[in-house]
């Protein structure tokens, strides 16, 4: 379902990603643990299509296609989605707005119908208790005015919404708290299935006693240093990443 | 928003807007003054319009006047000097010298306000808005003329009102804007051709929507339209104007005067969607629209509301202003000014606080993008008399692209300790990051572009009735077409 061979990613000139290589089928799982500026974020990015990356070397094959060389909402409508690390505020732009948009927007490329708003309105509600959201939230501009883990919880909402085939999730746990992660991880647990992967970045293994992965990898320097089951994540959180890679071939 | 450059290919595409649809000629012969301005041209405007001696003295004093006033020169906006002999002052086309029914309307205007979005026709078939259509120098009908009548209401033309309501007309024409105020005006009373006239009778709360609907279409020619609007005590109107023109590698003027009257707990609300012809993607051509707007709250508890959706002409210089006399009385400023391309808008109101209580509120946005250029200019003054005055301003300027600029400048004018003035101001930028999110949830980066300038518009376009607000996004995203993708 995805492939990445060998990425080598530019920020600013700089290398950041240099030769990572990662394969996910799909239904699976997969974490990815690393330090921080290791370059998760970076990957993430690189997936969507956020322009300011270059990519020097490699490729990444998702559902049959190269994904590269798509324009960001292609690839969103081939069913990839970012869960944000920091999302973005968007004034006077509703969520209830935004969302129907966004829905429509990738119905319309896939050549399906819109959905009619008495369905959409059905389909965002039945989501919005699920993840025990205030309704009230839909009405204010995107994020605009929430609180940091209010925030996480609406990309959450957002990816129940467009159920992706791949859900890429950039430190959604930081800044919710105790309940509202078991909530979230609820709704997360809830769009697993056959068809959905998930990558999900984080640096806290409590996380993934709630979303169980399959596999975990360790990102570090560039590039994924070790592969293994959910007990590597304990493993990392026991001993921190030293032993994982060389610190000073990092600088 | 973060303040992250917008990506270069984004800024590499914001070009053209040659989607401006209304910009298309109608092929019908017009009556023309000779071109230049003159005496002698004034007569033959007043002569056509068979007017009586005052209103003909009336134009001649303006006229005489205006000879010795200098151009504004303190809008930051910048072009050629004008050159008024090189313009025609009158232009009708042969068949509409004056207002007819539908049914006798030649059949080309019905087709050009049809192409244009205005079936008049069917509007007055189901029922709809009211509407004056000014064609150059000449309103060419007006719809629902009976409805109205009925409910006491006058709707016609200024020139209509000028044979028909002669004191009205002495008595409130100039009464707020005076052919003194400034240069622009000043040409509007000595040219003036067509307008509006709209009377509420006291207690009468207007049955449907009014609308005056501009159009520019012969070339080298300058409209100077002229609006008035009395609403006596307790009455209430809602009122809307839109105004477009062919494209022309010409600069045409439009200098137009409006004037508000409101009685003891009236309420007049004024909405514009002003679509002028914004020029070329080289900043070629485009209607200079200068434009004076003033409304009187002259009795206790008045209300004026003005909304205005500024996307087209080149040079826009409109500042819609309320004077706040009666006690309690209320003005309402809420402006969204959208430029591309090589566009200038110096837009803003002024606020004059006279009675007590008085209560003002400004919400002004203004986005650029290109290298146009846009200035919000406010006045806010509070007479030694206003006790208890408070006005609340906000400035909100979004940019688009790093070649554009917003410009804030607010004056206060405060000789009252008792008033309560806030202000806001805000310049933002729509950032790559905003643009990516959008296009990562799957929606195309023009759609994006369009909905997070739309959502920064809100506060504004909501105050427009239903039909334009719809209008006004639509109109807000064709402005933006070509800014990316
Ligand atoms: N647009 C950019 N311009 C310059 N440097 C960048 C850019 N994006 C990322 N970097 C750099 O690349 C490195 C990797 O950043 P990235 O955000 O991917 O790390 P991360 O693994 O997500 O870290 P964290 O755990 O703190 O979220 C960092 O050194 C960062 O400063
Ligand atoms: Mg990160």
């Amino acid at each position: 379902m995805l492939k990445i061979k060998n990425l080598h990613v530019n920020a600013a000139g700089r290398p950041v990603l240099k030769g990572l290589s990662l394969e996910m089928k799909a239904g699976e799982v997969h974490a990815i643990m690393g330090p921080n500026g290791s370059g998760k974020s970076t990957l993430s990015y690189v997936l969507a299509g956020r322009d300011g990356y270059e990519v020097t070397d490699g490729t990444v094959e998702f559902m049959g296609q190269d994904l590269l060389s798509m324009e960001p909402e292609d690839r969103a409508a081939l069913g990839l989605f970012l869960a944000f690390q920091y999302p973005v505020e968007i004034p006077g732009v509703s969520t209830t707005t935004f969302l129907k948009t966004a829905l429509n927007a990738i119905r319309k490329k896939r050549g399906e119908k819109e959905l009619e708003p008495a369905a959409f309105l059905k389909l965002q509600k039945q989501k919005i208790q699920q993840l025990g959201m205030d309704p009230e939230m839909m009405k204010r501009g995107v994020n605009v005015g929430f609180s940091g883990g209010e925030k996480k919880r609406n990309e959450v909402l957002q990816m129940a919404m467009l159920a992706p085939k791949l859900a890429i999730m950039d430190e959604t746990d930081s800044g919710l708290d105790i309940d509202a992660l078991k909530v979230v991880s609820e709704g997360v647990n809830a769009l697993r299935g056959p068809e959905t992967s998930f990558l999900v970045i984080t640096h806290y293994q409590r996380l993934l006693d709630y979303i169980k992965p399959d596999i975990v990898h360790v990102l570090a320097n560039g590039k994924i240093q070790k592969t293994g089951g959910p007990e590597l994540a304990l493993l990392l959180e026991e001993k921190g990443y030293a032993d994982f890679y060389d610190a000073t071939e990092a600088a | 928003m973060s303040n992250a450059a917008i990506a270069p290919e984004t800024l590499e595409t914001i070009k053209a807007l040659d989607k401006y649809e209304a910009g298309f000629v109608t092929d019908i012969e017009s009556d023309f003054a000779p071109k230049g301005l003159s005496e002698d041209i004034i007569r033959f405007i007043s002569a056509k319009k068979n007017e009586p001696d005052w209103m003909l003295e009336s134009r001649l004093t303006a006229y005489r006047h205006w000879l010795t006033l200098p151009e504004p020169e303190w809008a930051n906006v910048s072009f050629p000097p004008v050159d008024y002999q090189d313009a025609y002052y009158y232009a009708a086309p042969k068949t509409a010298a004056a207002p007819k029914s539908l049914d006798e309307l030649d059949p080309k205007l019905l087709e050009t306000y049809k192409k244009l979005g205005i079936p008049l026709r069917e509007q007055e078939m189901l029922n709809g808005i009211a509407v004056d259509a000014v064609f150059d120098s000449v309103s060419v009908v007006t719809t629902f003329r009976e409805k109205l009548h009925s409910a006491g209401v006058i709707f016609c033309s200024i020139s209509e009102a000028v044979q028909k309501y002669p004191d009205m007309i002495k008595k409130y024409m100039g009464s707020v804007v005076p052919y003194t105020d400034n240069k622009h005006a000043c040409l509007n009373a000595a040219v003036f051709t067509d307008g509006t006239f709209v009377y509420i009778p006291e207690g009468v709360r207007c049955p449907m929507e009014l609308s005056t609907y501009f159009r520019i279409n012969e070339a080298k020619t300058g409209q100077f339209e002229r609006t008035l609007i009395v609403a006596e005590k307790k009455s209430y109107v809602s009122y809307l104007e839109g105004c477009t023109a062919p494209k022309r590698d010409e600069n045409q003027m439009h200098a137009a005067v409006v004037e508000l009257i409101a009685m003891d707990d009236a309420e007049i609300k004024y909405s514009t969607v002003q679509n002028w012809y914004p020029g070329d993607e080289n900043g070629k051509g485009g209607i200079y629209n200068f434009v004076t707007k003033r409304g009187i709250c002259k009795g206790a508890r008045s209300r004026i509301s003005w909304t205005q959706v500024e996307t087209g002409s080149a040079i826009t210089w409109k500042y819609p202003s309320c004077v706040l006399l009666g006690d309690d009385s209320v003005g309402e400023f809420y402006s969204v000014a959208l430029t591309n391309n090589y566009q200038q808008a110096d837009t803003g109101t002024k606020m004059i606080h006279i009675g007590k209580n008085t209560r003002s509120r400004i919400i002004a946005k203004g986005i650029s993008a290109g290298k146009s250029n846009s200035t919000y200019r406010g006045l806010v003054r509070i007479a030694q008399k206003a006790e208890n005055a408070r006005n609340y301003t906000q400035c909100d300027s979004l940019l688009i692209g790093d070649l554009c600029g917003a410009h804030t400048v607010p004056y206060i004018e405060n000789k009252n300790p008792t008033a309560t003035l806030e202000h806001e101001a805000t310049t933002s930028k729509i950032s790559d990051k905003t643009l990516f999110y959008c296009r990562q949830r799957g929606i195309p980066e023009e759609e994006a572009l369009t909905l997070i300038v739309n959502g920064f518009c809100k506060e504004v376009l909501q105050h427009l009735p239903m039909e334009f607000a719809v209008e006004a996004q639509k109109l807000v995203a064709i402005s933006l077409e070509g800014s990316v993708g």
